[in-house]
């Protein structure tokens, strides 16, 4: 199964993943992290493909892995 | 199958960078080539004063800061004295093409053997706003406040255009990292900017459009399509010399 | 009748000020902490028909400072730390040629990129000439917002008085903080025309603005006018605030905003019952040696404070010339010192006097 691992805390919810994700799978987290941003999270991880292409664009590296 | 993993080099810190900025694109993309490359423990890296001042916190080598603009002439330094070093500049456009300008031009047609990594964003970033030598036409900053003019403060500057014109450079690019296609071939474009100064022995430069979300007041992702359309419009992405 | 007040940061008030002083030309470069400068000017100086540019760099502004100034305008510049120092040559070029201008320096931590927080540490560069040559420039340190507008008018008649660049030497923390300020209508001062601008021959004679001068004799005879300025400037142009009570146990000597702490330590230390002054020197070039001179004769100590590893304090011990012991206290690096650690460095001094 494809998976995203995303670093909290590296994430300030620039939401560039959330707008370049083929299938829309990024949205806000409602709990804020200690930097006081509120991070992307994916609630359906089911539906990922692994296409990476969150990870290319993320400014800050916070999805530190994408397995396929 | 693991398809993508945070660069080694990269420090744990937290980048400093805004949201939205891409420095934080651009730097893991050096991470990525200098691991890729296997030249990591033999890279001195000259950081500007700009935003990315701060570089050293997060790239795991050796690093100098240099003076504002001065980063080609400290990194020749660098070379002369260590030629079997991969030496590369990481600069914005102020840095650059502003202060820096003499240098830039210099360094390019000694053809030093440096890697030039200039991030155009159109705008002075730190300093919160002012105009950039590449700021366009009509755009507001904080020394353009009516919009830039070109009959009061010029047209904006062409660097890889002009600095095609001379002998010393072997390798002169532009590329953007406003998308995810962009982003690769800015990747590829990159990796062959480091591997003329270690295979060649020359000079290379590229330039990359890049956002500033917070001083052009836009949105992340609003600030991405603008480097993919009206930057673009001005600074086209090619490869100007090779 | 009320005078209008507005609420202005210190950057603010200079660039203000300067347009009200008739300035019409300002070239400057971005850097912290004096950008309210330049994006002031970029609003203001095409509504006052004068002209704005940020230059290239620092050196690039002085050198268009250098031709506006020799062109007959009043011109200005501003900068921090770093990128005064770009502008040194220019400086000296400036005074061999005989240029008025005003040139601001908001300070910042230093030495090299140092930090962006205010500091003091440009006292020796801008007294004792940062630039090559035996020259010295004005130097005005405001302590206060309404300073920062009313020194910087002064200037620029200084400037043309004088034929010489006038220095504002401010600080971070003058440059940012934000208090109420009028600017008063500015007296137009009788001033000599500048016959000597490089304006076009028509009419006249022609006017050559250099300072290379090739035969020694020459260029020794020039220094010795320059000199002669800088003879007079001490003699006619001291500047400075004191609030000294007899018997005086302690004088605090200070400038700019260091200054303003000090007014409050002297307060504190009145409140405990000693006997405490303030020297507030406001023209660092020239220096107010004499009174500092006289009144070294009778007050017991001097403590001079700075936010720098000890600058002014080397011109305060020549004045005094050993009549009374001079302390030092500083901060530097972007501290700013509190009230209250200087009353304790000031107490250690009252009880060695008071044994």
């Amino acid at each position: 199964m494809a998976e995203v691992i995303i670093d909290r805390e590296r994430c300030k919810g620039c939401l560039l993943c959330a707008s370049f994700c083929p299938k829309q799978l990024f949205t806000l987290s409602d709990k804020f992290n200690s930097s006081g941003y509120y991070p992307v999270e994916i609630k359906e991880m089911k539906k990922c493909s692994g296409c990476a292409v969150c990870a290319t664009v993320c400014p800050d590296v916070a999805i530190t892995a994408v397995d396929r | 199958m693991r398809v993508f993993e945070r660069p080694k080099m990269l420090k744990d810190k937290v980048f400093h960078y805004c949201p939205g900025c891409t420095h934080g694109i651009v730097h893991r993309l050096v991470a990525e080539i200098i691991e890729e490359m296997e030249i990591r423990e033999r890279t001195v890296g000259v950081c500007p004063v700009g935003c990315a001042v701060l570089a050293y916190d997060y790239l795991d080598i050796d690093m100098q800061e240099a003076s504002h603009g001065r980063a080609p002439a400290v990194a020749t330094g660098i070379k002369r004295v260590l030629p079997d070093r991969v030496v590369f500049t990481y600069q914005g456009d102020g840095d650059l093409a502003a202060i820096g300008m003499t240098e830039t031009v210099h360094t390019a047609a000694r053809g030093e053997p440096l890697t030039v990594i200039f991030i155009n964003n159109a705008i002075y970033g730190m300093t919160n706003g002012q105009m950039a030598p590449t700021t366009l036409l009509g755009q507001r900053t904080q020394t353009t406040p009516y919009g830039r003019n070109a009959a009061k403060e010029g047209y904006p500057i062409k660097v890889c255009e002009m600095l095609a014109t001379l002998d010393g450079p072997s390798y002169i690019a532009r590329v953007s990292v406003g998308s995810y296609k962009s982003i690769l071939n800015a990747r590829k474009v990159l990796r062959e900017a480091f591997r003329r100064q270690i295979e060649e022995n020359a000079y290379a430069l590229v330039e990359v459009l890049s956002t500033c979300p917070t001083n052009w007041s836009m949105k992340p992702r609003d600030a991405m399509d603008w480097i993919e359309n009206e930057m673009q419009e001005t600074f086209p992405v090619g490869i100007f010399k090779e | 009748m009320k005078k209008k007040q507005v609420l202005m940061k210190g950057n603010e008030a200079m660039a203000e000020g300067a347009i009200m002083a008739g300035c019409r030309y300002f070239f400057g470069y971005p850097i912290t902490p004096q950008n309210e400068v330049p994006a002031h000017m970029a609003v203001s100086m095409p509504r006052a028909g004068g002209v704005f540019i940020q230059a290239e760099s620092e050196l690039a502004a002085i050198n268009m400072v250098y031709g506006a100034a020799g062109a007959g305008a009043r011109v200005m510049t501003s900068s921090s730390s770093p990128g005064i120092s770009l502008k040194q040559e220019g400086i000296s070029y400036l005074v061999g040629a005989e240029l008025p201008c005003v040139i601001a320096n908001i300070m910042r931590g230093g030495p090299g990129l140092g930090g962006i927080q205010p500091s003091q540490s440009d006292y020796y560069q801008a007294v004792k000439g940062g630039g090559h040559g035996d020259y010295r420039l004005i130097v005005l340190a405001p302590n206060s917002v309404q300073e920062m507008a009313d020194l910087t008018m002064l200037a620029f008649d200084l400037a043309d008085i004088y034929r010489n660049p006038v220095m504002i030497l401010g600080d971070g923390n003058l440059g940012q903080m934000m208090e109420p300020v009028s600017f008063c209508k500015f007296r137009k001062r009788k001033l000599p025309p500048k016959d000597w601008a490089t304006t076009g021959t028509a009419g006249r004679s022609r006017n050559i603005v250099k300072s290379l001068y090739l035969i020694p004799e020459q260029l020794e005879a020039h220094n010795r006018k320059l000199y002669r300025k800088f003879q007079t400037m001490k003699r006619c142009e001291v500047r400075f605030e004191e609030d000294i009570p007899e018997g005086c146990e302690l004088l605090l000597t200070a400038f700019g905003t260091t200054a303003r702490i000090c007014r409050d330590v002297v307060d504190k230390l009145r409140q405990r019952g000693h006997k405490a002054g303030l020297f507030r020197p406001i023209t660092l070039f020239p220096f107010p040696e004499e009174r500092i001179k006289e009144v070294s004769s009778w007050v017991k100590a001097v403590m001079t404070v700075e936010m720098n590893m000890g600058q002014m304090v080397d011109d305060v011990r020549l004045a005094v010339e050993g009549r009374c012991p001079v302390h030092f206290y500083g901060r530097t690096g972007g501290v700013v010192p509190s009230v209250e650690e200087i009353v304790h460095e000031a107490g250690k001094i009252l009880r060695g006097i008071k044994k």
